[in-house]
Formats: structure tokens, C-alpha cells, sequence
């Protein structure tokens, strides 16, 4: 399979990228891991003029804390958060991701940022950051903007971006001590998109639950906050029947679609479960934290 | 009537398996095809050309990646390693002994993809326990061994390698 033919561009600074994207508007996308841009050059579902291939610039590949906060740059692979001890003790949901993400070949290229710019409603990063709470800087030609993750997600594949923007990195604010999370997914083998997959962030407070954050992969027409049920957490004591009815309110927000993988209730009823499962190991790990 | 596409080249110049090799190539021509077709190294087997299967996995500056999903313009000043660039001058190497010794294949088409990602395993993690192996290897497809001799090749390659440093 060949893509249609295209300009291609390797800018080494971020404005000559900016104004590449100036000069082609919505005829052009940006490539960064590709992983999931060059199959669908490939099928010919997207047939951009030009590709702005942005891994030749400089300083886009943070991965680590700066003011109180955690970095992910444009070009940080699925790999590098795979092995990164700082997501796996203070960003659990995040850490807890990346190794579920394609498999280990498509990990070493593809990026968080590239992913979550996709906007792919099976995508996994865009739950995890949905739970933890995360923003997601987007550059264009007026200057730079942080887009909250959950104003980002218009419908599949569409999102608050401009054509003419670059998403430059995500920032998570630290979740503080006590706090943990989970993503538990249900594929059909390694490399397939989720039948269904729950993400959990929960910051405990005094024994009780502070902050819980919960979405969901697969099972809607964008990455779903489980916002009910986040709200009935948050303050609550972490008991068996707040767990449990926590994991019901998130059922009721999915949007599930019959498909070969299953049938709708089939995955509501994975959402069900699967939340009561994250929350149950966010918050044995966040007592641990 | 098929519309006519404008032809867009440029040039690329890759270490493949330690030689320096340029070529003017279309910007959309995909990895797998500039080593197979430009370069003649048909080692880099295309299997599912979906992202899926594994076969055609080369190493990019040492790291496994699957070059149909890859620009040939993309690898422009990097090194690109293929299971021919890993045979020395005489003989195999360690991990195409031990696919041998252990039988690691049947049709053998998975099994330059399988090597380059075992390398690339090995060379991170020397002795790694059968389950990692398996996480490893689980971007690269095979449909006639089940695995069980692949994962041993991977074994008695790491024994082999371990023994030699």
C-alpha cells in the first residue's frame, strides 16, 4: 500500500513547523511517532499535500517534574513512559498505561502527544489523562494556549485543535502523596484497540477518597468522563458499596456500540467491572503511596 | 480518469547494516520498500503492510521499529539495521544459531522480524525470564511455531551471548 503523494517537510525549529502549517491550513498534518498517521496514509483515509515531520526539532522530548508539575513533550515515545519510575510511582494511571498501549514495536515509536491529537476514541492516553486531569499546550501563529483534556475531545477523531497548531506537550499537575491509579483494559490480543478499558486516578485524603478520576476507552464517540460517578466518590468513604456504586454510575455513562469485539451490554457490563477493579487497586496503591 | 500525481522526491542518504547508501526516493515511499526495492535487501519480509504483524521489523538507531510503517525520507541520516547486517563475514550470528539449534521456525517468514526484536531485547536485557520474551516479541506475529521454540531460541542465544562477553 502507498500513500497519495505529499510534500514533506523536516523543520528543525517549531516556528519554520508553524509556518509550514500556516501555508498548507488544514492540507497539511504533523508527524511524530506516525504510527497511527502513516496507516491511514496508507489506506488513504487521510491524503494530507504536505507532512510536517517535527522529530528533527530540538527540545520537544521532555519527560520529567518542572514547577510542581509533570512534562510530557511532543516527542515522548509510549516507550520512554514504559520505563519511566516517575510515572510508575507518582502517576500511577500513566504508568500504568503505557505498557497496554499497541505493542512494544509500535510503542518504541509512537507518542503520547501524537495520540491524544489523534483523537482516536479507542486510544488509551486520552482516559488516563482524562482521569488524572491533565492540559494538553497547543502552539499556533498567535502564540501558545493549554487546552484542558476535557475540552479537547469533539467527536472521533476531531478535536479543539486548529489545523494550523502544533500540540507541543501535556502537563499533569502533581496529584500529591496518597494517590494512585489504574488502567485496566480488555483486548482481544496484544496490538488490538480496547473492547473496553476504565482509567482510575484517586487522591485519598484522610482515609477518604479526595479526588477520584475515572474514563473510559472504547465505549463512546470520544474517551467519556465518568463524571457522576467521580462526583459520588469524591469525599466518600472507600467502602465496598460506594466502590460498587461508583462502578454502576460509570456503566451508565458508557455509549457503547454493538461490534465484533461485542455487544453493547457485553461492554457495558466490562465498564462495570472493570472500574470496580481499578478503584479497588488505586486505592490499595494510593494507601501505599 | 485516474488523476495524475505529481511526483515529489527527495534525497535520502541511510547507513543500512553499516554502508552508507543515497537515493533520490518518493517522500511516500515507505521504509520496507527503499530496503527491499531500492536496495535489493529482500530480507525485511511485508506481511499484513497493516501495522500488525511484525515481519518487516528492522532496527532504527538500534531500537525496533516496523519499516512499513515508516518514510524512507524519516530514516535520512539514521542507521537502519536488517537481519542480512547482522551475519558476520563468516558465519551466523549468536540469535540465527539459536533459531537453528532450537528450531525457531517452520516458513520462516516472521523470523527476520523476530530476530531483530530479540537483538534489540537481548542487548537491554541480557537475561530476561520467558515471560518478558514473550511481552517482547508479542509485536511480532508467527502462525506455525506457537512460540515455544522461538522463545527458547531467544534463551539459548542470551546463554550464548553471556558466555562470549
Amino acid at each position: 500500500m502507498y500513500p497519495a503523494s505529499f510534500e514533506y517537510f523536516a523543520p528543525t525549529t517549531l516556528d519554520e513547523a508553524l509556518e509550514i502549517l500556516e501555508r498548507f491550513g488544514d492540507e497539511a498534518k504533523v508527524l511524530a511517532g506516525g504510527q497511527s498517521l502513516i496507516p491511514l496514509l496508507k489506506l488513504r483515509v487521510a491524503a494530507p499535500s504536505a507532512l510536517v515531520d517535527i522529530n528533527r526539532i530540538e527540545g520537544l522530548g521532555e519527560l520529567g517534574e518542572r514547577d510542581g508539575q509533570l512534562r510530557i513533550g511532543a516527542l515522548v515515545r509510549h516507550r520512554t513512559c514504559e520505563r519511566s519510575d516517575l510515572l510508575k510511582e507518582r502517576y500511577g494511571v500513566l504508568g500504568a498505561t503505557a505498557p497496554q498501549v499497541s505493542d512494544p514495536i509500535v510503542r518504541n515509536l509512537g507518542t503520547v502527544c501524537g495520540s491524544v491529537a489523534h483523537a482516536d476514541p479507542q486510544g488509551d492516553w486520552g482516559s488516563a489523562l482524562l482521569a488524572i486531569g491533565a492540559e494538553v499546550i497547543a502552539r499556533g501563529p498567535s502564540g501558545e494556549r493549554a487546552i484542558p483534556i476535557d475540552e479537547l475531545f469533539n467527536g472521533p477523531f476531531m478535536t479543539a485543535l486548529q489545523p494550523t497548531e502544533i500540540v507541543t506537550g501535556i502537563r499533569v499537575a502533581d496529584p500529591g502523596p496518597r494517590s494512585s491509579g489504574a488502567y485496566v483494559k480488555l483486548e482481544r490480543r496484544v496490538g488490538d484497540f480496547a473492547t473496553a478499558a476504565v482509567a482510575v486516578h484517586v487522591s485519598l485524603s484522610n482515609g477518604s477518597i479526595g479526588r477520584a478520576g475515572i474514563a473510559l476507552t472504547g465505549v463512546g464517540p470520544t474517551n467519556l468522563k465518568a463524571r457522576e460517578a467521580e462526583q459520588a466518590l469524591a469525599g466518600a468513604e472507600p467502602t465496598d458499596e460506594a466502590i460498587a456504586s461508583a462502578a454502576r454510575l460509570a456503566a451508565d455513562a458508557a455509549e457503547p456500540l454493538d461490534d465484533n469485539r461485542g455487544s453493547a451490554e457485553y461492554k457495558r457490563n466490562v465498564v462495570r467491572v472493570f472500574t470496580e477493579r481499578a478503584l479497588r487497586a488505586s486505592i490499595a496503591a494510593a494507601r501505599e503511596a | 480518469m485516474a488523476v495524475q500525481e505529481a511526483l515529489v522526491t527527495r534525497p535520502v542518504t541511510v547507513s543500512v547494516n553499516g554502508t552508507e547508501r543515497s537515493a533520490e526516493v518518493e517522500t511516500r515511499l515507505l521504509l520496507v520498500h527503499f530496503l527491499r526495492e531500492t536496495l535489493g535487501l529482500t530480507g525485511t519480509h511485508i506481511g499484513c503492510d497493516t501495522t500488525h504483524c511484525g515481519a518487516c521489523t528492522v532496527l532504527l538507531d538500534g531500537v525496533p521499529v516496523k519499516s512499513c510503517t515508516v518514510l524512507a525520507v524519516q530514516a535520512d541520516g539514521r542507521e537502519i539495521t536488517t537481519v542480512e547486517g547482522l551475519t558476520p563475514a563468516g558465519g551466523l550470528h549468536p540469535i540465527q544459531e539459536a533459531f537453528s539449534a532450537e528450531h525457531g521456525l517452520q516458513c520462516g517468514f516472521c523470523t527476520p522480524g523476530m530476530m531483530l526484536t530479540s537483538v534489540a531485547l537481548l542487548a537491554e536485557n541480557p537475561d530476561p525470564t520467558s515471560e518478558e520474551i514473550r511481552w517482547a516479541i508479542s509485536g511480532n506475529i508467527c502462525r506455525c511455531t506457537g512460540y515455544q521454540n522461538i522463545v527458547k531460541a531467544v534463551q539459548h542465544a542470551a546463554a550464548t551471548l553471556k558466555e562470549a562477553s
